[in-house]
Order: C-alpha cells, then structure tokens, then sequence
C-alpha cells in the first residue's frame, strides 16, 4: 500500500512501471533540438483535422494510441485513462478519447496535468483497483491562443516573459510490471500565489508552486538536489528558472548543477522565437514521455524528480483583475523499483 | 522562508526582462511612417488621376484596408506586425486586421455565432470608446459655438 512520508509526501510500496510512452508533435517541436523523440508529428498544424480543438484531440489519440502498440496492450486490457488539458471542459481529451471505450478519468491541473495524471494513475495501480492505466495529456499552440489570447493572425508583439505553448501530446503506459523506470514517489502540491497578474509571464506566477513542492518533498524524504541525477521542471521558462532557483537557494537547496526545465528543452532558445520559452500540458508531458522516459529505460538516467508546473487561472478572473493562483505537483521516478535515498 | 507579494514582486521583476522599447520603437517608426507613405503615394497617385482630395482620402482608407485584410487571409501581417508592433497597429491597417483576424478565426464556430458574433472582439471597444468621445467632442464644440 501507499504510505505518507513526512506532510505531503506519498511513497509506493510496489512502485508502478511506466511500461511504454509515446509523444506526438507539431512543426515547429519536430524543428527543435528533441525533434527526434517524437512518435508522430505532422508538418499540418490541424492534423488532417477541421478546427484546432479537434486537432488536439486528434494529437491525444494518436499519442494514445502509438502508446499502447509500443506496450503492445489493446484498449480492453487498459482499466483507467487519466487524462487532461487545458480547453475548456477538457475537450481535448474527452473527445480525443471517446472511441476507445477506455473508463476515463479527467484532471484539470492546466500544465500540471501531467505529474497529476502520473500521481493520480499511481496511487490507482498501488491501492489494486486497477492494473493498467494511461497518463496522458495535450496542448496545441492555435486551440490555447484563441481560448486564451488573441486570434492566430492578430498583429500583437508579444513580451519577452511571454511562453509558447507547444502543440505537443505524451501518452504513458502504467502497469503493475518490471520495465523501467518505476513511479516512487508524489508529492500533490498546494495552490500557490504570490500575487502575479501578468498573463504574459506565467513563469514567475508558478515558480513559487514549484519552490514549495519541491521543498516539501526534500523536507519529508531528507534528500536534496545532489541526490538526484535530475530535477526537472514542466514549463517555468527563462524567467520561471531563474525565480526557481533564487526561491529555493534561499533555503538553502542549490539546483543550478542538477535543474532544467522541458519549457528551455523543447525549442531551439536562440532561433525559434519562444520568448521565454515553451509551456502547455504538451510541453513536459512529451519531454518526459518522449525523451526522459526512454532515456531511464536505457539506464542512461537513474534518479529523477519531475515537477509539472500549471497556472490554473481563466481570461475571465484575470480580467476580473485576480491574481494567477498556480500549483506543482512532483513525481519522483527511478530506473531501480527499490532502494536508493527515498523508501 | 516566507516570502511576502511584496517581495516576490521585486525579485521577479527583477527576473522579467523589459520589452527591447529600443528596437521596438526604432520599427514602429520606420515600418509605421513606410505605411503612411505608402497612404500619402496612393493620395497623390489618386488626385493626379482626376479625383478631388477627400475622394482621395476616402479611397486611400479603403486601399490600405484591403491590403491589410489581404495579407491578414494570405498569414503575412501578423508576421510584419510582429516587428512592426505600434508601427503596424496604430494606421487604420491595424483596425482592419484586428476585424479580419478574429473573423478568420472563428469561421469554425459557424457564420452567425462565430463569425459575425466574434468579428467585433477586438475592434469592438475602440468603435465603442471612439464613438463616445466624438459625441463628447461634437458637445463640447456646440457648447463653445453658443457663446
């Protein structure tokens, strides 16, 4: 069974495997420096699609569905889909999802939905209500602009703090099983604000989320960034890192040697034209599922802590002049299923 | 350590790097004041064809409105506008394309609830707030001339 370690912390006693992972792209992700880690991706920003919300769900399929032939499970033998994204209602998924016949579980956790999914799939899998789930979520540039900024072909200038959100999907197989590499650990963030209204910089809005979990998860387990190959983060950006890493040095925690971030891997920072750099659900969602996973199953990577970060605010009440409440939930994930600093 | 919003503003203020207002006004003036040229060229080029000044006026409004909308439909303005900034925005190229862009944009929620209603989500404030300071203006004007 799961324990408590500490406040906040989960621990799993028979640490469920993230069998298989998949991730879908767009253009511009395909041209960026993990161009190679995608499963699919396609040169059409609507994926053969009519709108841009059902290119999204269109991406979730997809990412699902190149997930469980890589597993080589079908959609009978998966009990429970965990799933998220940031449209409105979650049409992404729900749409992307509704012709498998798979029993879904929707999360709203905005970018943090991936670390919710993998947490929430977790402790599913541990408690033996299920065998086999999927962790999985999606982002498209064009469906999060207009839903949340401007028409696509509207002449603004964006700011320099601002993030593109990266029309990407990564899809995870959990299982009861012994493939690398293995969910160890969760710790669920609280809701975090510190005052940002800029919707412009997301970044600095969530990076005192993942300062907090992430301080929490030191404190309960004992550890600190030197015990860890790598802590990486969902979609701080430039600015979001820079506020991280002065936020915990001020605690004493140095992650400069140990920290990246999926938002500064997932573009080419100097060429593309990121800003800040990438965000969305999509963005560590496929980082983690197309590049970091794949890289602890081949034991190049042993111990990390991923930190999904989410600005869970709406164009309304940010029009109503609140402030941007953020969240970060932390998963630890080792290619070993036992022993090592946290058990 | 407990941090205040206070403090938190300052240290990521501190974190935020400022819009280059440099290079941003240096394009909004070049590529602004080429709009413009471009506007007074056809006004001559008009008038020199036999049309009076404010029939001149009228059809350079209507020509630069096309181009702006044509190359909003063909993905090109937002793409000068993203150097041009206030350069391409504040010329009336930049109240058409602020109609066009949203009218292409929500063609996929249908042409009566997408289109029509959407088409006016970023022009609609400044027909709004325009339209109330001419009313003011024109009053204030009929006040001053009963004196």
């Amino acid at each position: 069974m799961a324990q408590r370690k500490g406040n906040y912390t989960i621990l799993f006693d028979d640490p469920p495997s993230v069998c298989a992972s998949s991730a879908v792209g767009g253009k511009k992700e395909a041209e960026g420096p993990l161009g190679n880690m995608f499963d699919m991706t396609s040169d059409d920003s609507y994926f053969g699609e009519s709108s841009w919300e059902k290119a999204e769900s269109r991406m979730q399929k997809d990412a699902v569905n190149k997930a469980l032939e890589k597993a080589n499970f079908s959609n009978a033998e998966i009990e429970c889909i965990f799933a998220g994204d940031l449209l409105n209602q979650c049409v992404g998924s729900s749409y992307g999802l509704r012709d498998l016949g798979i029993p879904l579980i929707g999360l709203y956790g905005a970018c943090s939905t991936m670390a919710e999914s993998l947490t929430v799939a977790s402790v599913f899998l541990e408690s033996g209500a299920i065998n086999k789930a999927i962790a999985c979520t999606s982002s498209h540039f064009c469906s999060a602009e207009r839903q949340f900024r401007y028409p696509l072909e509207y002449g603004g200038q964006r700011t320099p703090t601002a993030q593109w959100t990266a029309t990407a999907a990564g899809a995870a197989v959990l299982e009861k099983g012994d493939t690398p590499p293995f969910v160890r650990a969760a710790t669920v963030g609280t809701i975090e604000d510190l005052g940002i209204k800029d919707a412009n910089n997301m970044g600095a809005a969530m990076a005192p989320a993942a300062a907090m979990t992430l301080k929490r998860f030191f404190a309960d387990t004992q550890t600190n960034a030197e015990n860890f190959d790598l802590i990486i983060t969902g979609d701080l950006g430039k600015v979001g890192t820079k506020l991280l890493r002065e936020l915990m040095q001020q605690d004493g925690y140095h992650l400069e040697h140990a920290h990246t971030d999926c938002g500064l891997m997932l573009y080419n920072m100097e060429k593309q034209d990121v800003h800040s750099g990438g965000s969305g659900c999509g963005c560590s969602a496929s980082v983690m599922c197309g590049h970091i996973f794949p890289l602890m199953r081949k034991g190049q990577l042993n111990d990390i802590l991923f930190i999904a970060t989410g600005a869970l605010m709406s164009p309304t009440v940010v029009q109503q002049g609140e402030s941007i409440a953020s969240i970060a939930h932390l998963v630890y994930i080792s290619s070993q299923k036992t022993g090592g600093r946290v058990s | 350590m407990k941090m205040t919003p206070e403090e938190y503003d300052r240290l990521s203020k501190k974190a935020s790097p400022n819009s280059p207002s440099g290079k941003n006004i240096t394009m909004a003036f070049l590529i602004g004041g080429l709009i413009c040229a471009l506007g007074q060229a056809l006004s001559l080029l008009f008038q020199n064809n036999g049309m009076d000044k404010d029939t001149a006026a009228a059809a350079v409004s209507v020509s630069l409105v096309f181009l702006s909308v044509l190359l909003t439909g063909l993905n090109v303005y937002d793409n000068i506008a993203k150097v041009a900034g206030a350069g391409t925005l504040v010329p009336i190229t930049g109240f058409a394309n602020s109609m066009a862009a949203p009218a292409l944009e929500f063609k996929s929620e249908g042409y009566v609830l997408g289109l029509g209603a959407k088409m006016f989500i970023i022009a609609g404030p400044v027909i709004v707030y325009g339209i109330s300071a001419s009313v003011i203006y024109g009053l204030i004007i009929y006040l001053f001339k009963l004196y």
